[in-house]
C-alpha cells in the first residue's frame, strides 16, 4: 500500500500539501495558465512570487459591519487599513520601484482601502498607466461588488487578470446583520433592502465577469453565528455562477479596532470552526487556504510586508529604470518557473510506501510547522510568527492553512496584550500533536510536551511535506495511529 | 446655506466625487466645504448628497450646527462606546494623510 504525496481528489477537497496548486491542476488549462504564478492563488508560487497592492481608493459606496473606516494602526496587517494614501501618479511609481527592486512581485492590485469601483478614475486612472509602462505585471482589483455592472465596461479596458468581489451572503436577511447601509442611486439605503440590492449587484458583477472570460475569485468572511452555515449555500452559487476559487477567511474582531461586530462583541472564528467550514465548502469549490488577509497597502511575499521600504519619500529618492529592469525580471520570473516546474514533476512521482496499511484504519493527524517559506522547516520555534498548519492520514498530507502565534495586531502593550508568546503558540497549536521546526529552546520543550504537542527539529531543512509524511510513518511504526473505540463514537 | 465638515472626518473621500457643485475640497487637517458653492444639494437631489455617503457620525453639520448623521445612526455602534473609542483615537493621527 502507498501513501501518495500528491494525489488527485480524492473527494475530501485538497489532499496535497501544496493545496492552491494541486487544486489549480484541475482547472482548466486557460486558467490555470493564468494563475500559476499569482502568489494569491497558489501555495507553491506563494512562496516565489510577491504581490503588492497600492492605497488608490479610499471612498467606500457601503459600510461592513468588521469595518472601521477610522483608524491606521502600523502594527495591524487587516484588510481596508493602509499608511499612506496615493494618487495614481505616485502609486505607479512605487509600483515601478516596488517591481525594479523585488523582481519577484508579480502582481498589483488594487483593493481599497475603500472600494476601488467607488473610486472608478484613480482606479482606472492607475491601471491604464501600468498597463502602458509595465505590461509585465499582473493587475487584479477586489471590489464588494455594487458598483460593479455599471462599471464592467471601463474594467474591461486594462487587461485586467482577476477580479475579487466580497460575497459574504446570498439573503439579504443574512446581508442585514452585516451591511447597516449602502449608497445606490444618490441615496443611502438601509437595513434589509441595502442588502438586497447589493446581492443583486454582486451576483450580476459575477455572471457578467465571466461572461466576458475575467477570472472572478469570491471571498467571504466567516462571520460564527450570522453567515457560517450559510456559506456552503454562498459557495455552491458562485461555483456554479463561474466563480474559479472561494476563499473563506475569518472576521477579525477586536474591540480596539471600533467596528461594529469588535465593538459590540462578535466573536471571530476558532481555527477549527474556520477549518471545518473550508471542508465543508471544499467538496463544491477549490479553496485558498494560504490567504494571509493582507492589508490594502501590502508589499512583498505573503506574510511578509514591506511596505516601511518603499514610502513615497523613499521612492522619491530612487532613479528606476524600468525598460532595463524588465529584463532582469524577465530573468528571475524564468529561473523561479524553471524551479516550481522540476519540484511539479519532482512531487508526480514521488511515492512514499507505507506496508500494512490495508490492515487497520489510522486516525489522521494535525501537524503544525515553523517555515520562512520556500516550502521548508527552516524556522526557530520562538521566532515563527505563524505555523503552517498540515493534515497526515492515510490519504496523504494536505495543507489546512495557517495559525498566526501573534495577532495580526503585533503591537505594544497599548495593543491589550495579556498573554505571553508561549501561551498564545500553545493556544494557535491547540489541535496539533507534532510541531516541526528547526530548533527550538528547551523553555518552550516542557509545556509542548505536556500539552501532547511533540517538538520535533529532526527535520530541519527538510522539504514540509515529506518531512510529514516520515512522522506519520514514525508514529504508524510506534502504534500511535491506530483508531480507538472511543475515537471512532466521538 | 452651507453645511459644514469638522474635526471627526477622516479625509476618506467619498463625498468629494458626490457633490452635484464641487463644493468639497481636501484640506489639512480634514476636507472642507466651501459655503459658497454648497446648496445642501437642493434643487439637484432629493437628499444632500454627501450626508447620503459620509461614513462618520457626526463629522458634517448642518447650518444650526447640529450633526445631519447623528451617533448610532450609521454603524449602530452604542453611542456611548462610539464616544470611548472617539476620545481614546483622538489623541493618535487620523487614518489618512489629508
Amino acid at each position: 500500500m502507498e501513501l501518495r504525496i500528491d494525489t488527485p481528489d480524492n473527494g475530501s477537497g485538497c489532499t496535497s500539501g501544496s493545496c492552491g496548486s494541486s487544486e489549480l491542476g484541475h482547472l482548466p488549462e486557460h486558467i490555470r495558465a493564468k494563475v500559476f504564478n499569482h502568489p494569491c492563488y497558489s501555495e507553491e508560487a506563494h512562496h516565489y512570487f510577491a504581490r503588492m497592492h497600492v492605497a488608490v481608493a479610499p471612498a467606500c459606496n457601503i459600510q461592513c459591519n468588521y469595518c472601521n473606516r477610522k483608524y491606521d494602526c502600523a502594527n495591524e496587517s487587516r484588510p481596508g487599513v493602509v499608511s499612506e494614501l496615493h494618487h495614481p501618479q505616485q502609486a505607479v511609481k512605487k509600483v515601478l520601484a516596488v517591481a525594479a527592486t523585488i523582481p519577484q512581485m508579480t502582481v498589483l492590485g488594487i483593493a481599497g482601502p475603500g472600494d476601488p469601483l467607488a473610486n472608478p478614475e484613480r482606479t482606472f486612472e492607475t491601471f491604464r498607466m501600468l498597463s502602458e509602462q509595465a505590461p509585465d505585471i499582473k493587475l487584479c482589483v477586489s471590489t464588494n461588488g455594487l458598483s460593479l455592472p455599471a462599471q464592467i465596461e471601463e474594467l474591461t479596458k486594462y487587461n485586467i487578470d482577476h477580479v475579487t468581489i466580497t460575497i459574504n451572503c446570498v439573503d439579504p436577511d443574512v446581508g442585514a446583520k452585516i451591511y447597516p447601509w449602502i449608497f445606490w442611486k444618490n441615496q443611502r439605503i438601509k437595513g434589509r433592502a441595502a442588502s438586497a440590492i447589493l446581492i443583486e449587484q454582486q451576483q450580476l458583477g459575477l455572471e457578467m465577469l465571466v461572461a466576458r472570460g475575467i477570472l472572478v475569485k469570491v471571498n467571504s468572511v466567516l462571520i460564527p453565528g450570522v453567515n457560517d452555515q450559510h456559506l456552503i449555500e454562498v459557495s455552491k452559487i458562485v461555483k456554479a455562477k463561474g466563480a474559479f476559487l472561494h476563499n473563506v477567511m475569518p472576521l477579525i474582531s477586536e474591540a480596539e479596532h471600533g467596528t461594529f461586530y469588535g465593538m459590540t462583541g462578535q466573536r471571530g472564528p476558532t481555527s477549527t470552526e474556520l477549518q471545518t467550514l473550508q471542508d465543508q465548502c471544499a467538496g463544491d469549490m477549490n479553496m485558498m487556504r494560504h490567504c494571509r488577509q493582507c492589508r490594502a497597502d501590502a508589499v512583498g511575499l505573503l506574510g511578509e510586508d514591506r511596505g516601511a521600504e518603499f514610502t513615497m519619500d523613499k521612492i522619491e529618492a530612487m532613479d528606476i529604470n524600468y525598460p532595463e529592469a524588465m529584463k532582469i525580471r524577465a530573468g528571475v520570473h524564468a529561473a523561479i518557473n524553471q524551479t516550481l516546474e522540476s519540484k511539479r514533476l519532482a512531487k508526480t512521482s514521488q511515492v512514499i510506501n507505507i506496508s500494512n496499511l490495508k490492515q487497520n484504519k489510522l486516525r489522521p493527524v494535525l501537524m503544525a510547522v515553523a517555515s520562512k517559506g520556500s516550502d521548508l522547516i527552516n524556522e526557530h520555534f520562538g521566532h515563527a510568527k505563524e505555523f503552517l498548519v498540515y493534515e497526515a492520514s492515510q490519504n496523504g498530507v494536505r495543507f489546512i492553512g495557517h495559525r498566526k502565534t501573534a495577532a495580526y495586531c503585533s503591537g505594544d502593550d497599548s495593543c491589550g496584550e495579556g498573554e505571553t508568546a508561549l501561551q498564545r503558540s500553545l493556544k494557535v497549536l491547540q489541535g496539533c500533536e507534532v510541531v516541526l521546526c528547526s530548533k527550538i529552546g528547551i523553555e518552550p520543550w516542557v509545556p509542548l510536551e505536556a500539552a501532547g504537542i511533540q517538538p520535533n527539529v529532526e527535520h530541519a531543512m527538510e522539504s514540509i511535506e515529506e518531512a510529514i509524511a516520515t512522522v506519520y510513518q514514525e508514529m504508524r511504526a510506534a502504534g500511535k495511529l491506530t483508531l480507538k473505540q472511543q475515537q471512532k463514537v466521538a | 446655506m452651507a453645511f459644514e465638515i469638522i474635526e471627526y472626518c477622516v479625509n476618506c473621500w467619498a463625498c468629494v466625487p458626490v457633490c452635484p457643485n464641487q463644493a468639497i475640497y481636501e484640506a489639512k487637517p480634514h476636507f472642507l466645504i466651501n459655503p459658497d458653492k454648497c446648496n445642501e444639494c437642493v434643487g439637484d437631489y432629493k437628499v444632500s448628497q454627501c450626508v447620503s455617503i459620509c461614513p462618520i457620525e457626526g463629522a458634517l453639520l448642518n447650518e444650526q450646527g447640529e450633526p445631519l448623521n447623528p451617533p448610532g445612526s450609521l454603524t449602530g455602534i452604542p453611542p456611548e462606546l462610539y464616544a470611548e473609542l472617539v476620545e481614546k483615537h483622538s489623541r493618535e493621527k487620523a487614518l489618512w494623510p489629508a
